[in-house]
Parts: structure tokens; sequence; C-alpha cells
């Protein structure tokens, strides 16, 4: 057994009356789910339990009700049915050919620990994804009761999270999205032939196809003009993907790519960034080594990006090198930096547009210079005030009382911006 | 006490409670539409000391004096996220939130119209600063507050022990209402307690860590999945300490598994790395080789091994991780 978790604190002998055989399939099965990163609870339309007979409330606004030492948020409750899996994709600890420890949660079990967490306030609801056993419409449907049974006989008002299954059909997906809040299907690589290599059971066109399946029931269920009344709910936060970082050679180019063809083709609500993790009982063929954290955090950066700062992917990856991006610095001020011919930017009478292209200033910020900017010019402690720090604005902006001459120019400002970056980040 | 000893007079607000942001709300319009200068108020909420010299004046009986020497300006059109605001503000601990409420508000109606849309401005800044400290608050407040169950009481009830920074228990409670409308349950902190029967919210005197109810069995498996959904080769404690301040921690269940955790991550991922194949598992054995027909086969065959497994959970294999 190569399991590392030999030191797991779960094993400590425990109080009386824990049942330990629930307490052992929850450490497998949530061990198993760790690797998909999202946790995310918003965006579900608001409701309470009020008028209802059970629990939950949703109000736009997720809420981590907890947070691991690896800095991720705890959100929902984030869970396979069942580790056992019938595929083979050599980057999951799940694979067919791995020999992690196996379990199952019995639909009723894990409705139940739901439940009792919710009541508890640790969780925001659930997260809930499967190996594939016997065969994809027979696990989806296992997924699909374990919501219903949340919404229908417990009245659960709290958040669901889905990951469906690509193969299944499209029944399976449209009663999984009248329970859950978000679905998710994997795309994992970006590459089709990496998929392949990798995944062999999976196909890339499949997973595509599923989420244009989803992408169309997103929108009937948005479009009142053909009834002229609103359809059924259907899955109100959307749905989202996660794609495995440096499992395979794709580049940060191509990973970009890739998102924002996902974006536009089927309205994502977001792309995860997962860098590929040291997994127990790995794969000869893939060998492992600490994750590349910082890369993954670039990617979020340059993803930030391209949704809400107006950049196309080639501006982001041109601030980088040979399709990686830099790794030392946010891709905003990368980008800036190549580019100082557009700078410096008068805060006072700058569009919208080329306000959130200089390095420190956010959305945010840009909004409330806006409003400020209607009543007086603004100097730099003005802006201090409205934006936090202006450490790394200064050589980008003109206020009424500052003008960064000589900055912009000097060769070493790249190092300097280095050094000031280091505990500054533009998405604070 | 009053002063005849030249203007100007000073007038002590009292409101009822630290967070009283309706009291506040009224008797400023009346000092706003009196024309009473900022400097002539003095706020008091329960925590702050008296000013010797100023003249007590009840919320209840909000007779503001006039002051002929200063017209009454009209009454400021307040925009709603100012509103939102100052009810954050309301509930922070700093002792002058509410005279620099009254001063904004004083100044927005004497000639700087703009300024509650101007968080450039001092004053303004500052009041963001604190208003967003209180949300921030309140959010930790929906966030980390932790229920455990009343043993033997029908029907179920649970209770919370909170210390909160600021005054954010009313504040918040709105939340745990709509959130569970049809549980019983008590959020008691040092200053002040609410109870919610299903029906009605009612708030009594404030409590003691000690009386907290005992832990349940349910933590156990709150810290099982606390422990096991944390990935070690990716250890980032800044990130997890800034949005999970050790402030909290007292009154987190899963607070103590976060020494061990981190003290074992590196060796924990270093074996992970290390650690060399193992021969796959004989049912998948198959599942690996090229023909579709032996891959087909590889399946079926680890299917019925995987409910074979799920059958008899319990044993062998959910044991493996005692290692
Ligand atoms: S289908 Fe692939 S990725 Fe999903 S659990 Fe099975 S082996 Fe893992």
């Amino acid at each position: 057994m190569n399991s590392d978790d030999n030191s797991s604190p779960l094993l400590s002998p425990v109080a009386n009356g824990v049942p330990i055989r629930l307490m052992n399939k929850l450490a497998i099965l949530s061990d198993a789910a760790k690797y998909d990163a999202s946790c995310a609870s918003s965006g579900a339309t608001k409701r309470d339990s009020l008028t209802g007979s059970g629990v939950g409330s949703t109000e736009g606004m997720g809420i981590c009700h907890s947070y691991a030492p690896d800095g991720r948020c705890i959100s929902l409750l984030k869970v396979l049915l069942t580790n056992f899996c019938t595929f083979d994709c050599l980057y999951c600890v799940n694979r067919v050919s791995s020999n992690v420890p196996r379990a199952r949660f019995e639909i009723d079990e894990l409705v139940d620990l739901v439940l009792s967490f919710y009541k508890r306030n640790y969780i925001e609801g659930l997260f809930l994804s499967s190996g594939i056993i016997r065969d994809p419409d027979y696990t989806m449907e296992q997924i699909v009761e374990v919501a219903r049974r949340l919404r229908e006989v417990h009245d659960f008002r709290g958040y669901i999270h889905l990951k469906t299954i690509p193969e299944a059909t499209p029944e399976l997906l449209a009663s999984a999205g009248r329970y859950a809040d978000r679905l998710s299907i994997n795309v994992e690589l970006a590459r089709p032939d990496s998929l392949s290599a990798l995944a062999p059971q999976k196909e890339a066109g499949g997973i595509r196809q599923a989420m244009a399946g989803i992408r169309s029931k997103l929108d009937e269920s948005r479009d009142r003009s053909h009834s002229g009344r609103k359809a059924p709910g259907f899955s109100a936060s959307g749905q989202s993907t996660q794609m495995i970082v440096g499992a395979d050679d794709a580049n940060d180019g191509e990973l970009l790519d890739c998102s924002e063809s996902l974006y536009k083709g089927y309205q994502l609500k977001r792309v995860y960034y997962s860098a590929f993790s040291p997994i127990p009982d790995a794969s000869a063929a893939l060998p492992l080594a600490p994750p590349d954290l910082n890369r993954e955090h670039r990617l979020y950066q340059a993803d930030w990006l391209m949704r809400f700062y107006g950049f196309a992917v080639d501006e982001i990856v041109a601030g980088g090198e040979n399709g990686m991006l830099d790794p030392a610095l946010d891709p905003k001020l990368a980008w800036a930096l190549k580019h100082r011919e557009r700078f410096p930017v008068d805060v006072n009478t700058a569009e919208r547009e080329l306000l959130l292209r200089v390095p420190g200033l956010g959305t945010r910020g840009v909004d409330r210079l806006l409003t400020s900017r209607r009543l007086r010019r603004l100097t730099l402690a003005d802006l201090g005030r409205i934006c936090g720090s202006v450490a790394r604005m200064r050589p980008f902006v003109v206020t009424r009382d500052w003008r960064p001459t000589a900055l912009l120019d000097a060769g070493g400002l790249r190092a300097q911006l280095l050094q000031g970056s280091a505990q500054l980040s533009l998405f604070d | 006490m009053n002063r005849h000893s030249g203007p100007p007079t000073l007038h002590t607000v009292q409101l009822q409670r630290p967070d009283d942001f309706d009291g506040w709300r009224l008797i400023a319009r009346q000092h706003l539409a009196a024309g009473t200068l900022p400097e002539s108020l003095v706020w008091e909420a329960g925590e702050a000391t008296a000013d010797l010299f100023s003249e007590p004046l009840s919320p209840a009986e909000p007779t503001v004096p006039p002051n002929p020497s200063r017209p009454a300006a009209p009454l400021p059109v307040v925009p709603r996220a100012f509103l939102e605001l100052a009810r954050c503000v309301a509930c922070h601990r700093a002792p002058d939130r509410y005279a620099l409420l009254y001063r904004v508000l004083w100044r927005s109606c004497h000639g700087e119209s703009g300024l509650l849309d101007m968080p450039s401005d001092p004053d303004m800044h500052r009041l963001h600063i604190l208003g967003k400290c209180v949300a921030r608050e309140r959010h930790k407040m929906h966030a980390f507050v932790r229920f455990r169950q009343t043993p033997s009481v029908e029907p179920e009830h649970f209770s919370a022990w909170f210390e909160p920074e600021h005054h954010t228990l009313r504040l918040s409670s709105g939340f745990f209402v709509r959130r569970f409308a049809n549980m019983h349950w008590s959020i008691v902190t040092p200053e002040e307690s609410a109870h919610w029967n299903g029906q009605t919210l009612q708030f009594g005197p404030g409590g003691h860590r000690s009386n907290n109810t005992a832990p349940e069995m349910m933590e156990e498996l709150w810290k099982t999945y606390f422990a096991n959904i944390f990935n070690p080769a990716r250890l980032k404690l800044d990130a997890m300490r800034s949005e999970m301040p050790v402030k909290y921690w007292k009154n987190l269940p899963e607070a103590p598994l976060i020494a061990e955790l981190v003290h074992n991550a590196g060796a924990r991922s270093q074996q992970m790395v290390e650690a060399l194949a193992s021969d796959p598992p004989r049912y998948a054995r198959r599942a690996t080789a090229p023909p579709a027909q032996a891959q087909a086969q590889a399946q079926a065959q680890a299917q019925a091994q995987a409910q074979a497994q799920a059958q008899g959970q319990g044993q062998g294999h959910t044991g493996n991780k005692d290692g």
C-alpha cells in the first residue's frame, strides 16, 4: 500500500458513539474529491427557508465556512458518491488501476450527512461527483437521486453542485439541472490528444457535446419569450469546468485559448485551473512533481484579465515569453511593461477601458475613481484612498499633482517593480 | 447639567444600544433640521465615557433645541448605499463612529452635496474602512458560527458561542433566521444573545464561553472531512490565516487539527512524489490493455469487483488507511 495517509489525524482514537464505518467512508470519499478545485457556492437564485419546511438559503454571495491549510476555501461538502471507477485516467487517484482504498456512500447516509453538517453551519451545501460504476447512466442516476432526495424529501434549500458525467443521457443531465445550482463537466486537458493519451476512455468531443447540451438548457430556462412565462429553473449559477495544469506539455497560451473558447462557446461561469498534484499510488506513466502553484496562480490572474478587463488572450500571453506567462509578474503588469508607450494614463480624463489597463487598479477601484473624479480633480493621495495603495500605479498614472517622467523610461523599472510586487497583489 | 457660559452648548445623545443605527438616524435628522453643529454633539451608545459638560438628551423625548443663529438646512437626500454603509458603521467599536456619521451628513447639507458619494474624502474614506471591517466581521460570523445540538431536547435545538469583534450579533442574525427558519437555535456572545424558536427572534443577555454546549459526535465527522479535504502537497498557510484569522480558531472545532496537518504535510507529499508505482490491482490489469474487447472485459470485471467490495465494506479496504 502506497497510501500517503498513515499519518492522518482521522485515525486518532475517536470518542464513543462515533460511527467508525461512516467516518472511514467520509475520509476516503473526501480524500478522493480534493483534486477538484471548485468549492464555489455563489450565484444561485436568492432563496431562504422561511416559506419551507427544511433548512437552507442562498444569498448570492457564497460563504467559505472554513479554510484548509492549503489556503483553499471550504464551502461545500465536496465528496464522491463512490471512488470505485471503471475508467483509467492516469492523472486521477480513483482510476481503476490505482490501489487506493475504495468506498461508497449509501444515498440516505450521504443525505443525512449533508443535512447534519448544514444544520451546524459547517457548509453551504454539497458538491457531489462520482467515479463511474456500472455505466455512466447508472452513476448519473445515483448522483441525481441524492440531489432529488435533498430537495424533494427534505426541502433542502442550500447549494448543490453536481459534477455531471458527459456520457450520460441528456434526460439525466436535464434532471440534474433541475435540482442543482451548478453543473460542471471537467475538460481536464486543453489538448484533445493529451486527453486520449491520459484518459483513454474519455472523449473530448463528447465532453463538449454535453457542455453544449447544458448551455442550451441554460438558455432555454432564461428565455421567457416562447411561452411568455419563465421556464423551470435550471442550474441557475451556470456551468463550470476544470483543466489540469502541468500533466502534459500544453503551454499557458494553449490553456487560455481553450478557456476563451469554452467561455464563449458554452457560456461557462468559471474555468478552474488545477496544478497537477501528487496523488497517492500514482501511475508510473505520469511522474509526479510538486504542483506548480505559481503557474496556476498566474493563469487565474490571466483568466480574470480576459473576463473582466477586456484583454485578449494573445495580448496577455505576449506579456511573457514563448507562450508562457511571466512567472515573476502578474500578467497585467507584464503587459504594461511591454507597452510603455500607452502610459502614463491621466486618471482624471482617461476612459474606463484605459483605466482598467493600469497595473494596480482593479475594477472596483476604477468604478470608485470614476464617481470621485466627477466632483473634483484627483490627487495621488485621493487615488490612494480610493484604491488602497498607489505603490504599483505610480509609474503608470498622471494625477493633479503627479507625473512620472523619468520612472517609466528607467531600464530598472522591471526590477524595481519586481521587488515591490513581492507583497502586492493586483487582485486584493 | 447645564452650562450657561458661552456657546457651543454640548448635548449628549444617549443611544439605546451600541449598534443603535435607527436611534442615531432619528436623532441625527432632528439635529440636522435644527442646524446643530457636529462639534456640539456628544454621542453615547453604551460604551463610551460621558462628557462632563454636556447636556443629557434622552432619545425617548428627542427635543432638539432650535439654534437661531443657524437656519435649518433642508434634509439631505441620502443615497441608499450610504444608509447601508452607516448601518454597518454603527456596529463598529470605534467610539467616534456616530459623531463621524453625523459630521458627514452635516457637511453634505452645508455646501458639499456630493460628499456621500466621494470615497476619496478623508471622512468618507474612514467610514468606508469602518464599514468594511464590520461587513467583514458579519461575513465571518455567518461563516464561523458553529452550532451544537443541545442534548435530549425536543424539538431539536442548536446553540452556538461566538465572540465577534464588533457589535454584529443583530446585524448578522437575519441571515440565520432566513437560513435556519425551521430550526430552533441560539447564538450567544459575551454582550448579548439571540434566540429563534421558529417564529420570533428575541435578544437576551450575553453569556460565557464556559456555558457553551459540549462537543458532539458530528464534530468528529466534520474534523474527518477537514483533515481529508486538505491537500498536503499544496500547503499555503498564509492564505489560510488571512482568510481565517487565528482569533477565530478557539471556537472552531476543526482548528486543533491544523498544527498536526501542517506538521506532517511535507513528509506526506514527499512520500507521494517518491513512492514507486505499485502494480495495478488484478481486476484492473486488463483495463489498461489497448484492444477494445479486453478493455470492455476488464471494465465488466472491475465493476463486478467494485460491487463485491462495496458490499463487503468496512473491513479490509476501508481499513487500508491504517497503513
Ligand atoms: S472517470 Fe477518470 S477522472 Fe473520473 S473518477 Fe474515474 S478515473 Fe478519475
